[in-house]
């Protein structure tokens, strides 16, 4: 996918006065976070689970390699066939040829984020393969040729009247304004290419490395007849969805859809270990798991290496003050919020998403909601600080900061500056002591807002003065 | 017991009432108050915009002008936190300081925590004569675990009555340099928690930390809102919420 992160700035001046994507985004916020600390007190232990899931995704991290040996090992004696593939273009070519060697003229798919990441369906297009998305929200978002604006609900960006409309232009049908019925025009229209698919393509909510399963979990239960109905099925995952046990997935499962959506379980988890075997009802014929790299390996030798424990709730991004205002599109990839804060420079290159890891008030309402504790405001100054051992940040900041340490370093120099600089500033604030316009970086501050004036004095002379007297 | 009181960068330029409120404070609980002369900054901007070089200086220096101390007490959750929680790491490559950093930030409380739960206050000698509403500060809150304490004080406030806001414990979108690099999303956040403040017309929204009374009176008086006052808790607690102090 494209990489747009470096207009950061403008694409979020733009959302925040954009009143229908403000509309949506008030909508959700609420929806999300209330959802979710309802959930959390059903568990009376909640911060035993967290702290226990996150030892379990460190562990994991720690024997990756063990663990994706084991996995593969189970999987391809399960009939499972495993590709292990380093890039992108390498991912979407070996899903192109397994397509091609199958006869494969449509494919169906459920939600993955990896897809998004490799710009998958684009690549199957382009070598004549009809695909489909058939996820609710992302089958709107492929509809009006959008990208995802949340990693769960990739349409959260648009209103229920902006899908009327767009439902109307595409389907040529009348126009529908109830969210059931619109829900049923597009499964109706849905329906046929489930039957008629030749291919499954889905993602990888976690690898089961006991029992060499893939598994997703979803709401609609698109994934499960993505998975069951096309004759061949391909899984793509990254190497660091692989979770040990069963038991494991159990305990994470219990942090999952309450973190996302606040249910107590999905609708569905769907496990798939190789492919129909005789007797079975349902299932392909074919199973194939992609197992791809880009960039992961690179983060787990790396001090980011707490992001790869993420499993993808998108809690931090729902109870992050700036997402819920500007929405997911402004950070410019795939992972929108404090983890696309994280993972987009870390995947694709300081040097392509320099705002990222700054545009974060540091509040860290998103390091106590992530179920797996990723420390997030901790590892974007991470990144901030490679930005400035690279020279990246702006010189003035790097100039700015070193002459404040300077002169704060040297309390006596500090203390005429000081006092000189409040004297300014209180006559600048005038009667009503407020300042409406300040020069140089102030701009950014005073362009929507005052700033209460200084009073005159510091304290430091305040108080070395009381303490002649 | 020794108590060291840093004041902050920001009380001592912008606001030094807070100071005088905290020193006040801090005397009434009987503790032997020192305020180290040379006090500046404790590091948190260099730190948080990854220029840990000039961090470490400041934080170096910190270290050294508090080490005679018991406790060391801060009317900011934000500074606080930045000596409690994150000095041991940003000294953590310089061996005898990370654990004179690691000592200090034992002993480092945010100023409501520290009257609360060391000094114990019981008797607060203060008028107010309002309803007021508190914004929970991010570092105070999640960092110093600051929530009941400012309440438990401000309620032993005569005339002092307290009324929830929504969303107290949202962001208020000052977040330092974010302020002045992301400018329209901190103004938007700012925004939001106007909006909240007003909803509850309290007479003055209360809160301990001065980079969001900053950011938020800045807004209030934006939108034309003269009429919310905006103070620190320790200028409510020490009965110096008027301009006479100075």
């Amino acid at each position: 996918m494209e990489i747009t992160s470096a207009r950061f700035k403008k694409v979020a001046s733009q959302k925040l006065a954009d009143p229908k994507v403000q509309a949506a985004l008030a909508n959700a916020k609420g929806r999300f976070v209330v959802a979710r600390a309802r959930a959390i007190k059903d568990l009376d232990n909640f911060e035993e689970i967290r702290q226990a899931a996150a030892d379990v995704r460190d562990h994991c991290l720690a024997n990756l390699d063990q663990y994706l040996e084991e996995w593969e090992r189970k999987a391809t004696a399960a009939g499972t066939i495993v590709h292990w593939v380093e890039s992108a273009a390498e991912m979407t070519r070996v899903v192109l040829e397994i397509a091609r060697s199958n006869e494969v003229r449509k494919v169906i798919k459920s939600k993955s984020m990896l897809g998004e990441e490799t710009g998958m369906n684009e690549y199957l297009e382009r070598g004549g393969i009809d695909v489909r998305e058939t996820d609710l929200g992302e089958y709107i978002i492929q509809q009006a040729n959008e990208h995802p604006s949340h990693i769960i609900a990739p349409a959260t960006h648009k209103s229920k009247d902006d899908i009327a409309d767009l439902f109307a232009q595409k389907h040529q049908r009348p126009r529908l304004d109830d969210i059931t019925k619109l829900t049923h025009e597009a499964r109706e229209i849905l329906r046929p290419h489930f039957l008629d698919a030749d291919m499954g393509i889905t993602g990888a909510n976690f690898l089961v490395a006991e029992t060499g399963s893939t598994m997703i979990v979803t709401n609609e239960g698109n994934g499960r007849m993505t998975t069951t109905m096309p004759r061949v099925h391909v899984a793509i995952s990254s190497i660091e969805k692989c979770i040990p046990t069963l038991e494991d997935v159990s305990l994470i499962m219990r942090l999952l859809a309450r973190s996302a959506t606040g249910q107590s379980i999905s609708n569905y988890i769907s496990m798939t270990t190789g492919p129909r075997r005789q007797g079975d009802s349902d299932g392909p014929e074919q199973f194939h798991v992609i197992i791809v790299d880009i960039g992961r390996t690179r983060v787990l030798g790396s001090d980011l290496r707490p992001a790869l424990r993420c499993i993808r709730c998108g809690a931090c991004m729902n109870h992050c003050p700036v997402y819920q205002n500007i929405g997911g599109h402004a950070y410019g990839w795939v992972y929108p919020g404090p983890i696309g804060s994280v993972l987009t420079p870390a995947y694709v290159g300081l040097e392509k998403a320099l705002d990222l890891p700054n545009a974060a008030t540091m509040c860290n309402q998103c390091g106590v909601a992530c179920p797996v504790k990723i420390p997030l405001p901790d590892l974007m100054r991470k990144l901030r600080e490679k930005q400035t051992q690279l020279k990246l940040s702006p010189a003035s900041q790097r100039a700015g900061m070193g002459a404040w340490a300077w002169l704060a370093s040297r309390p006596f120099l500090y203390g005429l500056a000081t006092k000189v600089a409040v004297r300014l500033g209180k006559l600048a604030g005038g009667k009503e002591s407020m300042l409406h316009r300040l020069p140089f970086a102030g701009r950014e501050w005073t362009r929507g807002r005052d700033l209460p004036a200084p009073r005159g004095r510091t304290f430091r002379e305040i108080y070395a003065a009381r303490k002649k007297n | 017991m020794r108590v060291g009181l840093f004041v902050t960068c920001l009380a001592d330029l912008m606001r030094p009432s807070i100071g005088l409120a905290a020193l006040k404070l801090l005397e009434q609980t009987g503790c032997e108050v020192v305020v180290p002369s040379t006090q500046t900054c404790c590091g948190q901007p260099g730190y948080n915009a990854g220029e840990r070089g000039a961090a470490q200086a400041l934080a170096r220096k910190l270290v050294a002008e508090f080490s005679d101390c018991d406790y060391v007490v801060v009317p900011s959750g934000s500074c606080s936190g930045m000596i409690k929680t994150h000095y041991a790491e940003l000294l953590a490559d310089i061996p005898d300081i990370k654990a004179k950093a690691e000592w200090l930030a034992a002993r480092t409380w945010e100023l409501t925590d520290f009257l609360v739960n060391v000094a114990g206050l019981d008797d607060i000698d203060a008028r107010f004569d309002g309803t007021v509403t508190y914004h929970d500060s991010c570092a105070g809150l999640r960092e110093m675990g600051v929530k009941s304490q400012p309440r438990e004080l401000l309620s032993k406030v005569a005339g002092l009555t307290i009324r929830e806001m929504e969303g107290a414990e949202q962001c208020c979108g000052f977040g330092g340099t974010f302020a002045v690099k992301y400018g329209d999303i901190s103004a938007r956040l700012a925004d939001l928690k106007c909006e909240d403040v007003e909803k509850t017309s309290a007479d003055a929204l209360v809160l301990g930390d001065l980079g969001c009374m900053l950011n938020i009176e800045g807004k209030l008086r934006r939108r034309g809102n003269s009429h919310t006052k905006v103070l620190h808790v320790a200028e409510v607690l020490a009965g110096m919420t008027g301009d006479e102090i100075e």
